[in-house]
């Protein structure tokens, strides 16, 4: 008797689940479905099924959106970007973790309190700074996302570094490694799964960004936000090649999400939970 | 290492250079220029507290302060429902749970201003069209007022980020050991009981972490605030974020735009210390 009440209350759960899934997904249902409409189709309505389904909305798009470009601008700057994050967090990670002085202490305390500054707090100085530097180009860019990412880089890494033993330095010493030998070849790998959180937390964040590349980028080196948003002023009211835009932007990220979806989730679990 | 050591300035001097030039300098500069009639090249006079004595009396800046604080209200207490409760249903023993977890969490992954424009969509067209079907009045202009807006966007940001708290509640969730909600039910305790008695004490921890998450996040939304209603009608659902850039870079009021956000970063640390000062206490009463 209880054990069927128990199962009821299962079933009666996984319905509510599914229910809420499918409200979830209900919204990139009907940015696809529209996407394959006329203009005139959508007009009638937007609940139903196509009437004919076209693909020229996302041939148009394709074009408009310049998107082969857009999509190299995004993966160079956002691989470039997390690259240097990953390789001078880690080391300034292990360097302030293995330096027990009030110095060290100091500069990791800066490091974390420097993650409580909002962007746009010194988003109008900072802009201000590179323009008279004529640094407002993809370079800069790369450079600010150091700045930004590193603080909660470095806050994993040297939480990371507490279960790496003291002797490896040690041994390696001995063994006549200088610091930059030991730390790439030794403690750098044992490193490798909280560099796969700072990697996908930091990609998460520099592929989506808008506002900085904005500020930063000219259009003909737009990523893919900045596109999109230049796209999206331009067809107002035109919801089939909005639609069809926004679904190619976003096509990217959900094969990304395909292949490493377990280690994204990890990830972003680790990332907040720490 | 020494703080001697060559080695040890080696490995840190990127990342000092990096956080000192973009976050540092501009911060610390940025707060000097407040005081200034800076117009982002130069700034010729001190015109001590004068920006900030102007921004309190502009209706549009606190109005905007005023929206952001509601938002962050409602926004925080709707994120931590919706997270806590997805994050219940998808742990338990369900043949849908990791495709549900998969759904769930799968609109952080975009960038909110492409969401944004998404739910543009979903709130022009499709409101509309399921306005006219059933007749309700209520569907058509969800983006056309202030209050459907601030609605428009708390929707919009509940949808995108309670995946995300989800995964912040399973993390303690699946930390709570099987044997002792065994042990409660066969001592007759009922659902509720186990959930107050043992599963709430223990994913308190997550509380602070997601209360501080999504608090912050919130004060700080920009991209889903451009993308759904850019601030419309008349700046009605401008949040401070937005405020400050387009003070800064529409009206090129560059000083005035950086006392905004000076008392926006004052606004933003207040609030995060007292939660993580509040919370840390309330962990070890408990």
């Amino acid at each position: 008797m209880k054990k069927n009440n128990e199962k009821r209350n299962l079933i009666s759960i996984e319905v509510l689940g599914l229910i809420l899934g499918l409200l979830w997904i209900s919204p990139f249902y009907l940015m696809l479905v529209n996407a394959f409409k006329t203009k005139r189709d959508i007009f009638t309505g937007v609940l139903g099924l196509p009437e004919e389904w076209i693909t020229e909305n996302f041939v148009e798009a394709f074009i408009d959106l310049e998107f082969l470009k857009s999509l190299f601008n995004s993966t160079l700057i956002t691989g470039l970007s997390v690259a240097i994050i990953i390789l001078f967090s880690s080391m300034a990670g292990y360097a302030l973790a293995r330096n027990k002085s009030k110095l060290s202490g100091f500069m990791f305390f800066t490091f974390v309190a420097a993650m409580l500054i909002p962007f746009q707090s010194v988003m109008i100085p900072l802009v201000a700074l590179f323009g008279q530097a004529d640094m407002l180009n993809a370079g800069g860019l790369i450079f600010m996302y150091l700045g930004f990412g590193c603080s909660l880089s470095i806050f994993l890494y040297h939480g990371a570094m507490t279960g790496v033993s003291k002797s490896m330095d040690e041994a390696a010493i001995i063994d006549g490694a200088n610091r930059f030998q030991l730390f790439w070849f030794i403690i750098f790998p044992l490193l490798k799964p909280i560099s796969v959180t700072v990697g996908i937390l930091n990609v998460i964040w520099i592929w989506n960004d808008y506002l900085l590349p904005s500020l930063v980028l000219s259009e003909s080196n737009a990523t893919i936000p900045l596109k999109m948003f230049f796209f999206f002023g331009q067809y107002t009211k035109q919801w089939h090649l909005a639609l069809a835009g926004l679904t190619i932007a976003i096509i990217p990220v959900i094969i990304g999400y395909f292949f490493a979806q377990k280690q994204i989730i990890q990830g972003v679990s680790e990332g907040a939970v720490k | 290492m020494k703080n001697k050591s060559l080695a040890f300035w080696l490995f840190l001097t990127p990342v000092i250079l990096g956080l000192g030039i973009v976050v540092v300098i501009p911060f610390i500069y940025g707060f000097i220029y407040s005081f200034t009639d800076w117009n982002g090249i130069r700034a010729t006079a001190f015109i001590g507290l004068e920006n900030y004595i102007s921004l309190f009396q502009e209706d549009e800046f606190m109005n905007s302060i005023w929206f952001t604080t509601k938002f962050a209200f409602v926004a925080v207490i709707l994120l931590n429902i919706f997270g806590l409760g997805l994050a219940l249903i998808v742990t338990r023993n369900l043949k849908s749970s990791s495709l549900l977890r998969t759904v769930f969490f799968m609109p952080n992954l975009i960038g909110g201003l492409i969401l944004g424009f998404i739910w543009q969509f979903i709130f022009i067209s499709v409101f509309g069209d399921i306005g006219n079907l059933t007749g309700i009045e209520g569907f058509n202009g969800w983006l056309s007022t202030a209050n459907t807006g601030f609605w428009g966007i708390v929707i919009l940001t509940c949808w995108q980020m309670a995946g995300y708290i989800m995964i912040i509640y399973i993390a303690y969730l699946e930390n709570i050991p099987k044997d002792l909600i065994e042990a409660a039910k066969i001592d007759g305790a009922s659902a509720f009981q186990r959930f107050k008695n043992i599963t709430f004490p223990l994913v308190a921890p997550a509380f602070t972490i997601s209360m501080f998450l999504t608090l912050s996040m919130a004060f700080k939304i920009y991209d889903q605030n451009l993308s759904l209603t850019n601030g419309g009608p008349a700046n009605q659902t401008q949040m401070v974020a937005m405020e400050i850039v387009n003070t800064a870079f529409s009206d090129n009021d560059m000083a005035y735009a950086q006392a905004k956000a000076v008392i926006f970063f004052l606004i933003v640390s207040v609030v995060a210390l007292t939660q993580v000062y509040y919370n840390k206490k309330r962990e070890v009463e408990m």
